[in-house]
């Protein structure tokens, strides 16, 4: 009896002891440590251009995940011009940001800036365009693979076997953009296995809608069995869905883009048939990650290689959601 | 035109444009068709407007680089107030006054502060473009919202088959021939594009001519932004700082107005505009990549100015000013 007696007390004080120290709390010995390895920190971040869907939702993104950490976000417009980017990376080596997040125009005009600023000791984040050269990061589209799956859904939408005609057509943006580049070669991994599919028309329309929409006219004008013209972006495939209605023919319209409120808007009243969206909100996210990774891991810039490739979905009117897309954040 | 035999450069560019047209319809099929023919009219009727307005002010002797950005600004300024909730007539209003407002200063700048007009009208082109997008809207690229799409047949309709920009592209050079030939204003604006202190010993308001001439350009070129903007139901402010408002200067000075100014007149535009249209079309149907089709338009060019050099030569007379 008296044992128990013991041995009941016992645990009640041992209980209350517990249920004292879990009053208190446990300190998790991480947080310190994740907390200072952001203080004081820099990114910095320069887009081909501000104001359009692309950058300003990564930039909303990025400032989003990272200004409440106590991170400075900088953000260095070079509103399309390459010559201006190319300044504003060569200033940032010297001023020494932690992160420099960079969105490239092409292929090549950045490489060299983007090696000196690694071997300068700072992390570079490649976005959605990459350069010829590797650096710590890219997050952004598979550009090639995109490339293969739109082949193979101009396969799908225009093969003469299913009664299409088998002429498509492309509108690139700029041709030496990664986005080009890298997607042709895709497309024509394919189309190369397809020869039914013919490909009518490829032209570049350096991402402007009323170029896209004369060559669009044209080639319409041209080839009016044709089936399908595939865009490289949603922003310049308004005038390629404008110059189709006006012919009045029923050509598919495959556009991609960062799945801003206005594709599903035009999915939805028919402007595109259909668009490859890589969602921009994720893309931030993941940038935000990895820069948050590497701020703590603290290896020396240009030691590791990450791609991060983002997640394609092939969006039409029958399975959008009211979460497709997403929201332009409001400036302010 | 100084004797017979000798052509001018509005006639040899006149020649390209038809000659390459029977090249083109003998070996592109479906060339010739009249849907191609309006399709490719239609394409650049925006860039015959912009011409008729660069034109105007190049024949009174200046020059308007402000153009394509100021068309670009004022209409996107317009698309998102109306976009916020405007009625249609009054946002259209405003981009409208802001237009004339910065083409009256442009001109006033030119006219009374006798800065020369490239580097005036280069500036403000600058100026608007970066006012545009810092205090006037945030985006890139301007949406055409719900409330405007009655807009949109001007830019994507058609009239008996034939679209829209293509009456409005011959009603202002219709508008722009008339007033050149009849009106007064027009007759003083070529006056002292040709000769400037004579036409002002001969009682010419010169000042006010020229602010008038860009008073013109920037309403013309709001005319054209609307279409710009109604043709793809979005405006696109990049424009502003592409290369397009060179590719007006050619349509102008490729069609034989000369830079030196009082010479010329809306015929010179068409011309100009028609070579360009007939280039692009044929070289869009041929399926050249775009940099080839650079190469081969500048080359195009360079062959009109040539023959023109060879066949026109300069002398004291016509080389002794406003060659820039």
């Amino acid at each position: 009896m008296r044992l128990i007696k013991t041995a009941t007390l016992a645990a009640a004080l041992a209980l209350c002891g517990g249920a004292a120290h879990a009053q208190e709390g446990i300190d998790d010995s991480t947080r310190a440590p994740y907390y200072d390895s952001f203080k004081g920190k820099k990114v910095a971040y320069v887009p081909v251009a501000m104001g359009f869907d692309l950058t300003e939702g990564w930039a909303a993104g990025l400032k989003e995940a990272l200004e409440p950490l106590g991170v400075t976000f900088d953000i260095r417009d070079p509103n399309w011009s390459t010559d201006a980017g190319a300044q504003a990376i060569t200033t940032l080596i010297s001023e020494k940001p932690d992160v420099i997040v960079v969105h490239n125009p092409d292929v090549q005009s950045y490489a060299r800036l983007l090696k000196k600023a690694e071997e300068a000791g700072i992390y570079v984040v490649q976005v959605n365009m990459r350069s010829s050269y590797s650096t710590d990061v890219f997050v952004g589209a598979d550009y090639v693979g995109m490339g293969q799956q739109i082949g193979e859904r101009l396969v799908e939408v225009c093969s003469p076997a299913k009664g299409g005609s088998g002429k498509v057509a492309i509108t690139q943006g700029v041709l030496t953009a990664a986005a080009s580049i890298y997607q042709m070669q895709g497309i024509n991994n394919v189309l190369s296995k397809h020869p039914e599919i013919q490909l009518v028309s490829n032209q570049a329309a350096d991402w402007d809608a009323t170029k896209a929409k004369n060559i669009a006219a044209t080639v319409i004008q041209q080839h009016p069995d044709l089936c399908a013209i595939t865009g490289f972006w949603d922003v310049m495939d308004v005038g390629t869905a404008a110059a189709i209605k006006e012919s009045g023919k029923n050509v598919y319209l495959l556009t991609q883009g960062g799945g801003n409120r206005m594709v599903c808007d035009g999915l939805a009243n028919g402007t595109y048939s259909e668009s490859v969206v890589y969602f921009v909100p994720g893309q931030a996210r993941d940038m935000a990650t990895m820069i948050k990774q590497l701020l703590q891991l603290k290896q020396p810039a240009g030691t590791t290689k990450t791609t991060l490739f983002t997640p394609l979905t092939f969006l039409r009117k029958d399975n959008m959601t009211a979460a497709s897309c997403w929201d332009m954040p409001t400036k302010g | 035109m100084p004797g017979m035999g000798r052509l001018s450069q509005e006639q040899i560019v006149f020649v390209l444009a038809v000659g390459l047209c029977a090249v083109f319809a003998v070996a592109l099929p479906g060339f010739l068709t009249t849907n191609n023919v309006l399709n490719l009219v239609r394409s650049v009727s925006i860039l015959g407007i912009l011409g008729v307005a660069m034109g105007l002010v190049v024949i009174g002797r200046g020059i308007d680089l402000s153009l394509v950005a100021l068309m670009a600004i004022s209409v996107a300024w317009t698309l998102s107030l109306i976009a916020g909730g405007m009625p249609l007539p009054q946002a259209i209003a405003i981009g409208l006054a802001f237009s004339l407002f910065i083409g009256a200063v442009n001109g006033w700048f030119v006219a009374y502060v006798e800065i020369p007009a490239i580097f005036a009208t280069l500036a403000m082109g600058t100026l608007v473009y970066g006012f545009g997008r810092y205090f006037l809207f945030d985006l890139d690229v301007v949406y055409m919202p719900p409330a405007g799409e009655p807009l949109l047949w001007i830019g994507q309709g058609t009239l008996m088959g034939v679209p829209v920009p293509i009456y409005l592209f011959a009603g202002v050079c219709l508008a722009g021939y008339l007033f050149l030939r009849y009106a007064k204003a027009g007759r003083y604006l070529r006056a002292v594009g040709d000769n400037m202190l004579a036409a002002r010993i001969t009682g010419v308001p010169t000042r006010p001519t020229i602010v008038l001439q860009y008073v013109l350009s920037s309403l013309i070129g709001y005319l054209a932004g609307i279409i710009t903007a109604a043709s793809v139901a979005s405006m696109n402010t990049r424009v502003a700082i592409s290369t397009y408002v060179y590719d007006v200067i050619l349509v102008v000075v490729l069609g034989g107005i000369g830079l030196s100014g009082g010479k010329g007149g809306i015929r010179n535009v068409i011309v100009g505009t028609l070579l360009i249209g007939v280039l692009l079309n044929g070289m869009t149907i041929m399926d050249i990549q775009y940099t080839v089709q650079n190469v081969i338009k500048g080359a195009i060019l360079l062959t009109a100015i040539v023959i023109d050099t060879i066949l026109n030569p300069r002398d004291e007379q016509t080389a002794q000013q406003g060659d820039i």
